[in-house]
């Protein structure tokens, strides 16, 4: 059984009239990446806030690593979260070392772990300039190795991907596949919904603070229903004399079929002689979230 | 390290980088040592001019300038890593909001001490060189311990206004005001009280009305110490004032620390 690092119950924040977060409850295991998704203004940044310590839930309990992070008690954990905000711009004036290293002081983190994580993040060659003349991808590796510094247990990442090109986005991946096998736990906020998947291993979905949904990707297909896409070469409409199978066609060589009977429709696939090829798409992360969001706003329209 | 040393380091070498520290003391240098050469062009002699004379009007120049350089260097601490980002992500650092305060203020402070002490440091030396060293020694340290205080008060109150406010334009046109107020406005109504309104102050009243001011306080505790002959006008009355120099620094030092306490005050309670 996985240590639980975090772990929200119906918490609650409100600010003024605006309710920011209503009824959150969340636990994030030992190495587990979870995928925080919402519109803009969904609580996304709120939950951060409250998972941080910066701000106080109004109601509910929260406990990361085992302390409530408003308490005294978290001090000492902090050295162990890292996080990258959503819009940062480091200090203009200081070079980069400079700015990892008042960080890397911050958090009485060694000094050789600086190298390490410039070389890390790509940035050795650029380490010597002024923050001022970096790119926006380069800011945010910046704010990657920031965020690293200590060997984080767990790690809060608001829209990491933004600005950087897709050679970059993928050798972020790979450092948070990293970590993650290095047992830190991660909260992936982010509005760039492919490629996310196969790197996330629980989702949540947020709209105006509520909790829409959450559970591991195939949970929430299988509760969203959302079908199944298999694409079929050399059957070519021989489908139709197969009463089970006719009525989930769509054309000729496709099938939309439901999470659950999947398994057992391709093993009845299989058995056709002419059949060549076989592809099997499940429902995008970005079709599970648009099927929960138009959801909840059905409901509360 | 402790997080208020390397926060305290991080704002001294920025005070270094961008040339403030360098900057502030050529000012002051540059002031002191003109005032002393020159000082007594206004009274009609040539020559350099008596130490009481110089240290006059040096401390009325600098109750001018101290308070705008230092709330210049200050001004934008909090609003500008607010606006920045950093001070959400600092704040998620094992660091406390009092712990960054004080670190910005200990590194801030540096800045400013450091520089009244090389700029009116290297004038007092000119002026030992040529004259009589100790006097001048003693005149010369409690100018630049009240000049250090004066800008640590100045200091502390941009921090409230830094802290207040979530725009850099905002704090800026604040600061500003904020020393009209105190370097002009206050005493043109103190003057106006003692013309206009008959009977209205006392001396004693009015050296009492001048300590909420830190730059009116500034000004009677150097003029406390110098001979009256060489200070004429409203000021005067302060040399006659019962207050000694110790009184009133410390009440110069209540100035620092009770704008600090509001600035943590409001720090604490800040949704960022």
């Amino acid at each position: 059984m996985k240590k639980s690092i975090l772990e929200l119950t119906s918490v609650a924040k409100q600010y003024g009239r605006l309710k920011a977060l209503k009824n959150i409850d969340l636990i994030v295991k030992e190495g587990e990446v979870l995928g925080l998704f919402g519109h803009n203004g969904a609580g996304k940044t709120t939950m951060m806030k409250i998972i941080l310590g910066i701000i106080k839930a109004d109601a509910g309990a929260v406990s990361v690593l085992g302390f409530d992070p408003s308490h005294k008690g978290a001090w000492e954990g902090r050295k162990r979260i890292g996080y990258l905000p959503e819009n940062v711009s480091f200090y203009d004036q200081l070079t980069g070392l400079q700015v990892l290293t008042y960080f890397a002081r911050l958090k009485s983190v060694d000094n050789k772990q600086i190298a390490e994580l410039f070389e890390k993040v790509g940035l050795s060659e650029a380490q010597h300039r002024a923050v001022k003349t970096y790119s926006k991808g380069m800011r945010q590796r910046l704010g990657l190795a920031q965020a690293f510094l200590g060997e984080p247990k767990l790690l809060l990442l608001d829209e990491p991907t933004v600005g950087l090109d897709p050679m970059a986005t993928k050798d972020f991946y790979q450092s948070v596949d990293l970590l993650r096998s290095g047992g830190a736990s991660v909260i992936l906020c982010s509005h760039v919904l492919p490629g996310v998947e196969q790197h996330i291993d629980t989702a949540m979905i947020l709209n105006q603070g509520q909790m829409v949904a959450s559970g591991s990707l195939a949970e929430l297909r299988e509760q969203a229903s959302l079908p199944v896409s298999i694409t079929t070469q050399g059957i070519n409409g021989a489908l139709r004399e197969v009463p089970n199978l006719a009525g989930f066609m769509v054309t000729n060589n496709q099938l939309l079929v439901p999470e659950s009977k999947k398994v057992n429709i391709i093993r009845q696939l299989m058995q056709f002689e002419s059949i060549s090829d076989i592809s099997v798409e499940s429902a995008s992360l970005e079709k599970i979230y648009h099927h929960y969001l138009n959801d909840s706003q059905g409901k509360s329209l | 390290m402790n997080p208020i040393l390397a926060v305290a380091l991080k704002e001294f070498q920025d005070g270094l980088r961008n040339r403030w520290l360098l900057s502030i003391s050529i000012v002051f240098a540059v002031l002191s040592i003109g005032l002393s050469y020159y000082g007594s062009l206004a009274s009609g002699e040539l020559g350099t001019a008596s130490l009481s004379t110089t240290i006059a009007s040096l401390s009325s120049l600098s109750v001018f300038i101290i308070p705008l350089i230092a709330l210049l260097l200050c001004y934008d601490s909090f609003v500008g890593e607010q606006e920045s980002g950093t001070l959400l992500l600092l704040l998620t650092y094992p660091i406390s909001r009092g712990q960054l305060l004080l670190g910005k203020f200990a590194g801030q402070g540096c800045i400013i001490s450091l520089a009244t002490l090389l700029g009116f440091g290297s004038a007092a030396l000119l002026l030992a060189m040529s004259g009589n060293a100790a006097e001048v020694f003693s005149a010369f340290s409690l100018f630049i311990v009240s000049s250090s205080l004066l800008g640590l008060s100045f200091i502390a109150l941009a921090y409230i206004i830094s802290l207040l406010v979530s725009e850099k334009s905002k704090a800026a046109g604040i600061a500003l005001l904020l020393w009209l107020f105190f370097v002009l406005v206050f005493d043109l109504v103190l003057l106006g009280l003692l013309v206009g309104v008959e009977e209205g102050l006392t001396q004693q009243g009015l050296v009492q009305v001048m300590m909420f001011n830190p730059a009116d306080l500034f000004r009677l505790i150097n003029l406390s110490a110098l001979s009256a002959s060489d200070v004429n006008g409203v000021l005067s009355v302060a040399i006659n004032s019962e207050f000694s120099p110790v009184t009133l620094m410390s009440v110069m030092l209540g100035w620092i620390v009770i704008p600090l306490f509001i600035a943590q005050l409001i720090f604490s309670k800040k949704s960022i």
